[in-house]
């Protein structure tokens, strides 16, 4: 008699982790997961980071697997558990993360029956899941958690749930290891050699062309990165990055026109309306990048190579569709061009970057500096000048300051960038930086924040403490929702309707409250100093500046305008044009 | 940028969508429809094949040409999903739909009835001195064909399956 080694659900479930490389799980106990926390206790190849919310628990494998490029692993309980957890599976499917979420859930013959801490979470968070699985027999464990990885992971990456009723996991069955599993889920990498020589050809004969990269190519892994870097330097072509691109291609090569979109710099913008081709890679034409969907770049026409075939012409029709992996179908274009010996028109291109160093000249980023209070723009700009040596992982919250970092903060590296873009979550950014300070202990990992979003997942604070992980976190405090006071300065007439917090906490008592190390800085001549002391300390710091209240983000295309609309700065008289309200076209 | 009517022109799109038979299907397809917003005109769902367990969704739909791509796109997107066609634009196919027709009268109007259900080649599948059922079967118009002319006669309860159709020819999807 052939004899199987039976294990309990939750042995088997371990065991699956291990064998898909998890090495941190991030979680938070309950009734329904008792059994697997149990197992957990009896073993010490996975580590289990204690958070103190299940949203954070998600933020940070996202950190963690966006600046390692490995899927994150998230464990909850049932019920309240597994809906404290539904924003970060929002948030990572928006901007494609990979990530297992594993929820505990009530014994299956109490399912649908309102038991205590009973929620339909695989009917919850259908729509905010790449997929997920509700495991009804101990038998398939094994195999479900392999395909929830492996689908995680492939094509575009994305969330996954697996929903563990708890008699399921402590029932005995047999473990089947990631080498039987076949997964039919097989999404389509090499991009149609066809279809790519043709759009090496269109990119050889271009006059004004642009690179418009995006997520996707980061998404797609350091070679992709490469790959894309020595493209755009083999044909000299400018390249703007969106906001989840950047780090694509160095931040401080000359070919880069900084981040294009609502607060992209002009010559991005402007290159991207008057551009003859548009060579996008791994971008979605998102509605924060487009603008006014009929007055963007009219007279391009456009190359889009995406790994999602539904992010093809879903906002704009191209011209040249390419689905596949951006590193796939970049080594394909990059061979095809050396074979046909393809060189680009000189002469043109001398132009264009011509009309380009015309629009760089403006100098958009700039600001009026003030030695009494602290620019939010001078603090970023600090911040990375004395920094940057130590080549930090950045993560930002949501608002003015995740601005401000994406336009004054420079990336060489990919993986380095770490900021919610597509959900816009506001609390996102410390605990995205816990993962990956778990993910790299020795880096310098900071949190850009605002005083308002930090105050959504403050609570982390006491995580950072209990795992020493010395995350920095430098609040901007303007004392407002600043984001939000901006547009109604500018959008609704200087109505502040509920934007003003006027209770904040002393952030440094705070800090010190938690057992971290808390700082401030008032003056722009204390800025430095204190930079300097916080990346000295090798424990947990907020460093709270305290900045220019009245400043807002510029440039910034208005709501219903055009990439070509911009406006520039507070003097801009451009912002009191009305713009279009056409239904379903304009920015909201 | 120039729009033309040609890609502003709502159609009908009849599409086949093969999946795993498995629990939490047909809330993805139906979700994918609501939360994006798009039509359903109609949809069946059943097993075709138990040994693989594949289901057939046929759905009727209707948008400009990008929303059907995007339609077909966002279903090929899910996981649980293995074949989508668009039977519409990829030949010639057929489509049935099957009816149930209920029609209370007695006198000339019920004689009437008969008459009109053996035109359309309806059955009485249940009969009482004063009502049929009758089963109708057939492509949509004609099922709409049908009802409307019971209208008259004494229609009380419609029941239709929603449209299944099929490609034209010996190849499968």
């Amino acid at each position: 008699m052939v004899h199987h080694d039976t294990l309990t659900g939750a042995e088997i479930l371990l065991k699956a982790l291990v064998d898909q490389g998890v090495e941190v799980i991030f979680g938070y106990p309950g009734g329904a997961v008792l059994p697997i926390y149990d197992e957990l206790f009896k073993q010490n190849r996975l580590r289990h980071v204690l958070v103190r919310h299940e949203q954070a628990a998600v933020h940070a494998a996202e950190g963690y697997a966006r600046s390692t490029g490995k899927v994150g692993c998230v464990l909850v309980t049932s019920g309240p558990g597994a809906t404290n957890a539904v924003t970060g599976l929002a948030d990572a499917l928006c901007d494609s993360v990979p990530l297992v979420c594993l929820t505990g859930q009530v014994p299956t013959h109490l399912i649908g029956n309102d038991a205590f801490q009973e929620a339909d979470i695989t009917g919850i968070t259908r729509p905010c899941t790449k997929h997920n699985y509700l495991v009804k027999d101990v038998n398939d464990l094994a195999k479900t958690v392999h395909e929830a990885f492996h689908v995680a992971r492939s094509g575009r990456p994305g969330p996954v749930l697996v929903d563990l009723p708890k008699d399921v996991v402590q029932a005995k069955g047999e473990y089947q290891p990631p080498s039987k599993v076949k997964s039919k889920y097989k999404p389509q990498v090499k991009g149609d050699l066809k279809a790519i020589e043709k759009a090496v050809e269109m990119i050889a004969h271009a006059k004004r062309p642009i690179f418009y990269v995006g997520g996707g190519v980061v998404n797609s892994g350091p070679a992709a990165c490469q790959l894309m870097t020595q493209f755009v330097r083999m044909t000299g072509y400018p390249c703007t990055l969106t906001l989840m691109g950047l780090g694509a291609i160095p931040g401080s090569d000359p070919l880069f026109l900084g981040m294009l979109g609502m607060h992209g710099t002009v010559e991005a913008n402007m290159a991207m309306h008057d551009c003859d081709l548009m060579i996008n890679i791994g971008a979605r034409f998102d509605d924060r990048v487009t603008g006014k969907l009929d007055g963007f770049s009219p007279k391009s026409k456009k190359i889009h190579v995406d790994i999602d075939p539904s992010s093809i012409n879903k906002n704009v029709a191209v011209d040249l569709p390419i689905v596949g992996d951006c590193a796939h179908v970049l080594e394909d274009m990059i061979k095809v061009w050396k074979a046909k010996q393809c060189r680009v028109d000189e002469k043109a291109l001398k132009a264009w970057w011509a009309k380009i160093d015309q629009w760089r000249a403006t100098n958009c980023l700039s600001f009026e500096n003030s030695n009494k209070i602290i620019k939010p723009q001078y603090a970023v700009q600090r911040l990375y000048e004395l920094t940057r040596h130590r080549n930090p992982y950045f993560c930002t919250e949501v608002g003015q300051h995740q601005m401000w970092a994406a336009q004054h903060l420079k990336f060489d590296l990919p993986h380095h960038w770490l900021t919610s873009g597509g959900l816009g979550t506001m609390g996102y950014g410390l605990p995205s930086a816990m993962g990956v300070q778990m993910a790299h202990p020795e880096a310098l990992v900071i949190n850009i924040a605002g005083e308002a979003s930090i105050q959504m997942n403050i609570q982390e604070m006491a995580t950072l403490v209990q795992h020493r992980l010395p995350v920095k976190i430098v609040i901007l405090n303007n004392q407002y929702l600043g984001m939000v006071r901006q547009w109604q300065e500018l959008i609704h007439g200087g109505r502040y309707s509920e934007s003003h917090m006027i209770h904040h906490p002393d952030f440094v008592k705070l800090a010190d409250a938690f057992g971290a190390v808390g700082l401030r800085a008032e003056k722009p001549g204390e800025v430095d100093e204190a930079i300097k002391e916080m990346i000295a300390v090798d424990r947990p710091v907020i460093l709270e500046l305290r900045t220019d209240a009245s400043e807002n983000v510029f440039p910034m295309i208005m709501p219903g305008m055009a990439h070509n609309e911009m406006v520039l700065g507070p003097e801009d008289k451009g912002r009191d044009k009305p713009g279009s309200e056409q239904d379903g076209m304009v920015l909201v | 940028m120039q729009v033309t009517n040609a890609i502003q022109e709502v159609n009908r799109h009849t599409i086949a969508v093969l999946v795993d038979n498995e629990s939490g299907v047909l809330a993805r397809v139906i979700g994918l429809f609501s939360g994006r917003g798009y039509n359903i005109e109609s949809l069946t769902v059943a097993e075709v094949d138990a040994g693989e367990k594949l289901s057939r969704i046929t759905i009727v739909t209707s948008g400009t040409a990008m929303i059907i791509e995007q339609i077909k796109n966002q279903l090929r997107r899910l996981v649980p999903v293995h074949k989508v066609h668009d039977l519409t634009i990829e030949g010639p196919h057929v489509s049935r739909e099957l009816a149930l027709v209920k029609v209370v009268g007695t006198g000339d109007k019920r004689v009437e009835s008969l008459r009109i259900a053996d035109i359309f080649r309806a059955r009485a599948i249940d009969s009482t001195n004063e009502s049929f059922v009758f089963e109708v079967v057939g492509a949509t118009d004609k099922v709409d064909a049908f009802i409307k002319l019971m209208e008259p006669l004494g229609l009380t309860d419609v029941s239709r399956t929603g449209v299944v159709a099929i490609a034209r020819g010996p190849n499968p999807i």
